[in-house]
């Protein structure tokens, strides 16, 4: 296998981090919508919103790598 | 397939030469970002602030609204003895934000989309957090590795661990930063560079484009938010151990 090709397997097989990604984000909103649907006069949101962040910025980190398989060697 | 490569928006090209022996201190784009962003921080906070009515007027009201939605998460998150951190914080949170939503005009450079500037402003918080530790706790700030009524074989285990994620801190607060901002800008440019390919369907990257602006302004207020929140909340780690 040259490496061109093998670059482009090695983005592909990073972007998987995404799987983790959206089921944590879908968690948190779904937490969101569970709790303010009990209660709601929860002050939830704000930490709903920093859940969301920190859950995309792992799912990034996997995006990060496919970028720089890509781009940066 | 766009011609050209996506990351290329965020090439750094220097504005005016400047050599000092073999160091390089050219201004650059990105340095050009970093004073515009300080300069609107600081004329907009001095514009707001000099005049100081008691029924503020539009700006003054929404100059208000940003200090207390800092000094409020400071005063949750650290408590009382966390004001005297709030001007760095509120500074660093301008400057962040700034960063961001300037990156979001087209055409021009978002500075926190390099990992050196992102690192920066997360190693300073670190090493000024591991400092405050320090000078409040001295020897007792290694408490903050060993959580309390743990058994002590565990301890063996817990330490290690703590003492790992205390020092990662700094890379994942940048990283988070950095990488969204790239990540966000890269998946901008490539769907735009869709448009020309798919012949009649040229709307549908654009409709996406139009999406993903908006969800972009949110992630720039939201990273903001969340580099100032994690700050606020390791500086609490300092403070108040566990």
């Amino acid at each position: 296998m040259d490496l061109a090709s093998a670059k482009m397997i090695g983005a592909g097989l990073a972007c998987i981090a995404l799987v983790g990604a959206g089921i944590g984000i879908g968690n948190v909103f779904s937490a969101l919508i569970n709790s303010l649907a009990r209660n709601p006069s929860a002050q939830v949101t704000t930490w709903a919103f920093l859940g969301f962040a920190l859950a995309e910025a792992t799912g990034l980190f996997g995006l990060l790598i496919a970028f720089m398989i890509l781009f940066a060697f | 397939m766009a011609t050209e490569s996506p990351l290329q928006q965020f090439t750094i090209h220097p504005l005016a030469d400047i050599h000092i022996g073999r160091i390089d201190l050219s201004f650059t784009n990105s340095a050009l970002m970093m004073l515009v962003a300080a300069a609107i921080v600081t004329g907009v906070m001095v514009a707001a602030g000099s005049q100081g009515k008691l029924v503020p007027g539009r700006l003054q009201a929404a100059v208000e609204t940003l200090y207390e939605f800092i000094a409020n998460m400071v005063e949750e998150n650290v408590g009382a003895e966390g004001r005297q951190y709030f001007p760095f914080l509120f500074t660093l949170f301008m400057f962040v934000l700034l960063g961001n939503l300037l990156g979001m005009i087209p055409y021009s450079f978002t500075f926190t989309s390099h990992i050196i500037v992102t690192f920066a402003l997360a190693a300073t918080v670190f090493i000024g957090v591991t400092l405050i530790g320090i000078a409040r706790h001295g020897f007792h700030f290694l408490s903050l590795f060993a959580p309390h009524g743990v058994p002590k074989v565990l301890l063996l285990l817990l330490v290690p661990i703590e003492l790992l994620s205390y020092c990662i801190r700094p890379f994942t607060l940048s990283i988070r930063l950095f990488a969204n901002m790239v990540a966000g800008h890269t998946m901008l440019t490539i769907f735009a560079g869709f448009t020309g390919s798919l012949g009649i369907f040229f709307f549908a990257p654009i409709v996406m484009d139009s999406a993903l602006v908006l969800l972009e302004f949110l992630v720039a207020v939201l990273q903001a938010y969340v580099f100032t929140i994690l700050s606020c909340l390791y500086i609490k780690d300092a403070i108040h151990l566990h």
